[in-house]
């Protein structure tokens, strides 16, 4: 992945202000935010609805009113809970949640995602953890998010928490030497290549510069 | 005729006989209806017992049936008896199955069905079996006036079943505004692109068809007559007239655009490159057929942005323009916008709306449109600015509430909806149409009701628009297509086949003397005993059909052929002389009389309940199905509508003793349901007017109600009447007993 600043000039350069056009060839099912009747079904079913500062049919209209800077840097689509709600309901058949998460992926890849967004930063320490060894360390992710927004702050997390992580120590679902060397995938480098070769493919049909 | 000889059949099935006493109300029939033959049936409805009706008939002589037995609605097959009067008493529905079957009950059930029979005894006597319109035409040409998709259709259609057609075209060529279209949007599968519009072979088909006489250049001068008799003048283009006979007329006159130039707001008349969608068409018929692309008009320039207005001068609620919806425009906008993204898909093209309507399987075609890359803009425009070959539009849009504009447009297409060509107001001939033009008579109507067909709303030609969409409040004359409602091309062709096959029964019953739509097949008319007449003209005013006209001392001259049988005019008429022969004011004054009225301390009240027989009896008829029970001191008789109850009748009640009247008519206003138009209306006002005469009678207001009354008021109606009677009750009997 070249520096998202860079990388955010070159789409600009390519799409000028033609942003449907950007979000049809570069978004995951981007293709389909043409297809929107503004029925608003999808705003009236999302259960964060009141929480959103853009509603997916807000969005849809704004990628069509060409508005970038405002969708790729609202914090809208990693509000998104893929509860499907809105997918199941669309009487158009959009795949809502899947745009939300392409749109939200794309944001962070042009560097325009909002920096401190809770979800935006729990998804890369998930990526992280997750990509590392192939296995996800629960106790390394629950730790990270204990400690993301400080040390003070950990603590107290953990000291609220203390009965449950103590009955799961009981009941062996939590292993404290996992934080020491975790257990790890029987072929890591097998699963790098993969991920590697996912990204050549993504970069490809979507017309990234190569990772 | 021979003498009359008066038959009554008592049934018993259907748990009649357990319920009432069958022998008691025979012998009522004999003595007190002075029925000479009476007989009692177990089932009278089989084989057996329908014989027994017949064999009376044949051997006997028999020539009025009473039946006490079921509703008048039910069993009508197997109690049919050509040329013999029938008059029902209805113990089932009417009794037996809207009375609880208690001890209690059984005494005031039984004084329900008895009097029920005594009122079709006296309802017998007054009757004469209906011979049928003398005044028939014969003609059964089908008259279309407008040769666009509507009319042209209207004359394919009535061909395809075997009529002759004569078809009258103001302009010099057939088709209308189909045959300036480029293409039309589809009314098949796939529904993804622009069609041919198919206007050419449907010309053709009526052009080369013998059995179509068609006229160009040709208008109406006058058409006078009735059904199955209406002649039509028509005056041609070297001045002459021609006249044609025909049976029944179809009016398919179509619509004129709303006038774009009303619209300056929106650009119209600042540029050339802000057009109506006829301007686009125009534009896209000079261009296409050469495989050329559209071109800005201001320069020839080339077009690289079009934006579509959706609802221009349309859906106003300031009053300035039209106030409803054309229901088509939408879909052309997106069949235009095609005509660019199908030659270019690099043209922007934005449709801006406020609520996309795609009636039929626009959807699909919106879809379509879509996935073509038209861009839907849901907001309202506020302004379109011309400067130099380009346009700015400026709009709020409507999802992000925020304005904005479109810059640089080539193109601006307004979509301003239809205008109906309908003609003259009658009411009012010197009102201008939405427009702002004064609209010449189409039809130009000999009738002293006026010249064209009456308006419904927003200038639209007359339709039973809840009900019966082809009707119209001129017998004979059907409106097809946009001259009714706004409607495209397919909604178009649907409705003049609809309304041609209605002329086509017009004229058929025209022929045997038979009543048109919605008494289809009755051989009854009104008959005016002229020597009683005052001359007030109430019946030919009132009459909702234009079928009354007057001569010149001013009586009035019935046109049997163009009346509904609605009996409004037997309803208006203050001195009783209109009357049909086996519906009049003496036919339902006998049964009001024929009640057996107890006297002012028996606690029994009787309220006469006159029900229109196409909502409200079947609705009371229905409750008695769903076993839903009410007073036993109602006494329902069925009137054919609202409209044509006289007021002689409640005053005739009112002193007979009883304690109440209701009257349940149809919803009217301007949604009504009336089958009759403006039946229930009248009914309506005559009664408002009645509480005067009710104090003069010393009686209370509340003795007279009218109540509007649907089809679907099932479980309603014996609340009203529960709640009605417990008015009565609180009232006290009417003081009026005991000196008829």
């Amino acid at each position: 992945m070249g520096a998202p600043g860079e990388f955010n000039l070159a789409a600009l350069a390519r799409y000028g202000n033609d942003f449907l056009a950007e979000v049809e060839e570069r978004v995951e099912e981007g293709e389909w935010v043409k297809m929107c009747m503004q029925c608003g079904v999808c705003a009236g079913s999302c259960p964060f609805g009141p929480d959103w500062e853009h509603s997916p049919q807000k969005i849809f209209m704004m990628i069509r009113a060409g508005k970038r800077d405002e969708v790729l840097a609202s914090d809208s689509m990693w509000m998104c809970t893929s509860c499907y709600n809105c997918v199941v309901r669309c009487p158009r058949k959009l795949p809502i949640t899947q745009i939300m998460h392409g749109l939200a992926a794309y944001a962070h890849r042009l560097g325009l995602a909002p920096k401190m967004q809770p979800t935006r930063r729990w998804s890369l320490l998930f990526w992280d953890n997750c990509t590392k060894t192939g296995r996800v360390n629960e106790l390394k992710l629950t730790l990270g998010l204990y400690f993301m927004d400080g040390i003070v702050a950990g603590f107290k997390q953990a000291w609220t928490l203390r009965n449950i992580g103590l009955g799961m120590l009981l009941a062996k679902r939590l292993n404290p030497f996992e934080l020491i060397r975790g257990h790890e995938c029987k072929d890591k480098a097998g699963i790098h290549r993969m991920l590697k070769k996912a990204a050549e493919i993504e970069a490809r049909k979507r017309g990234f510069a190569k990772p | 005729m021979a003498d009359p000889k008066y038959a009554a059949y008592v049934c018993k099935g259907c748990g009649i006989g357990e319920r009432i006493d069958a022998d008691q109300s025979a012998k009522i029939a004999e003595k007190e209806g002075k029925i000479a033959l009476v007989r009692q049936h177990e089932f009278l409805c089989n084989a057996e017992g329908v014989a027994l009706i017949r064999s009376d008939i044949e051997k006997e002589g028999v020539t009025h049936v009473a039946i006490a037995a079921c509703s008048r609605r039910a069993k009508t097959e197997a109690f049919e008896f050509p040329g013999v009067a029938l008059a029902r008493a209805n113990l089932r529905e009417g009794v037996i199955w809207v009375r609880p079957d208690t001890a209690e009950a059984r005494e005031t059930t039984q004084e329900m069905a008895d009097d029920y029979v005594r009122m079709a005894c006296a309802e017998l006597k007054k009757m004469k079996v209906p011979a049928g319109n003398p005044e028939t035409g014969r003609s059964k040409r089908i008259l279309v006036v407008g040769g666009g998709v509507s009319g042209l259709t209207a004359a394919v259609e009535a061909r395809n079943t075997g009529y002759e057609v004569v078809l009258v075209e103001k302009q010099a060529q057939l088709g209308g505004w189909a045959a300036k279209l480029w293409k039309r949007i589809p009314e098949r599968e796939p529904h993804a692109a622009p069609v041919d519009t198919g206007v050419q072979a449907l010309i053709d088909a009526v052009t080369q068809d013998a059995g179509i006489r068609v006229y160009t250049n040709a208008t109406l001068a006058q058409t006078s007559g009735a059904p199955g008799r209406f002649k039509a003048s028509i005056a041609v283009e070297s001045g002459s007239t021609a006249t044609e006979e025909v049976g029944a007329i179809v009016q398919a006159t179509g619509f004129s655009l709303y006038d774009m130039n009303r619209l300056p707001e929106l650009g119209a008349g600042k540029s050339p490159n802000v057009m109506d969608q006829a301007g686009l068409e125009s534009l896209a018929r000079k261009a296409a057929p050469k495989g050329l692309p559209i071109r800005r008009p201001s320069d020839g320039g080339e077009v690289k942005r079009v934006v579509f207005v959706q609802c221009a001068g349309q859906r106003d609620d300031t009053g300035k323009h039209l106030p409803y919806c054309s229901g088509y425009c939408c879909n052309t906008s997106i069949k235009q916008a095609m005509y660019f993204k199908d030659a270019n898909p690099a043209v922007d093209t934005v449709v801006i709306y406020t609520d996309l309507r795609v009636p039929g399987n626009g959807e699909d075609f919106y879809r379509s449109a879509q996935k073509k890359g038209v861009t839907f803009t849901k907001g309202s425009v506020t302004g379109v600015e011309a400067s130099g070959d380009t346009c700015r539009v400026s709009f709020r849009d409507l999802i992000l509430d925020e304005d904005a504009s479109i810059e640089a447009a080539d193109l601006v297409v307004l979509a301003t909806g239809q205008v109906a060509n309908a003609g003259v107001d009658i009411d009012n001939p010197q009102a201008t149409d939405a427009n702002g033009t004064k609209p010449i008579s189409i039809l130009n109507l000999d009738y002293r009701q006026g010249k064209d067909l009456p308006k419904l709303s927003h200038g639209f030609a007359d339709s039973h628009f809840i009900c019966f969409p082809y009707e119209t409040r001129r017998t004979g004359i059907y409106a097809a297509g946009p001259v009714r409602r706004p409607m495209d091309i397919a909604q178009a062709k649907e409705d003049a086949t609809g309304a041609v096959l209605k002329a086509i029964q017009a004229a058929e019953n025209a022929e045997l003397g038979r009543a048109a739509h919605p008494r289809s097949g009755d051989l009854s008319f009104p008959i005016v005993q002229l020597e009683g007449c005052t001359q007030c003209k109430r019946c030919t005013v009132e009459c909702p059909f234009g079928a009354i006209d007057e001569d010149e001392k001013t009586y009035p001259v019935f046109n049997e052929s163009r009346c509904r049988r609605c009996g409004t005019c037997m309803g208006a008429c203050p001195v009783r002389v209109i009357s049909f022969e086996n519906y009049s004011v003496d036919s339902v004054g006998a049964q009001i009389k024929a009640v057996d009225i107890p006297d002012e301390f028996s606690e029994k009240p009787r309220i006469l309940v006159l029900a229109c027989e196409n909502d409200a009896y079947p609705a009371l008829d229905m409750a008695g199905m769903q076993r839903n029970h009410y007073s036993a001191f109602v006494r329902v008789i069925p009137v054919r509508c609202l409209g044509s109850v006289n007021t002689s009748w409640i005053i005739d009640a009112l002193n007979g003793g009883y304690d109440g009247v209701m009257m349940m008519g149809c919803k009217h206003g301007d949604d009504y349901q009336c089958h009759f138009v403006k039946g229930s209306e009248l009914a309506n006002s005559r009664m408002s007017k009645i509480s005067e005469t009710l104090k003069t009678m010393a009686l209370e207001t509340e003795r007279v109600a009218t109540y509007e009354v649907a089809i679907t008021d099932i479980k309603r109606l014996p609340v009203l009447i529960g709640d009605y009677a417990k008015v009565i009750e609180k009232i006290g009997l009417s003081p009026m007993k005991g000196f008829a």
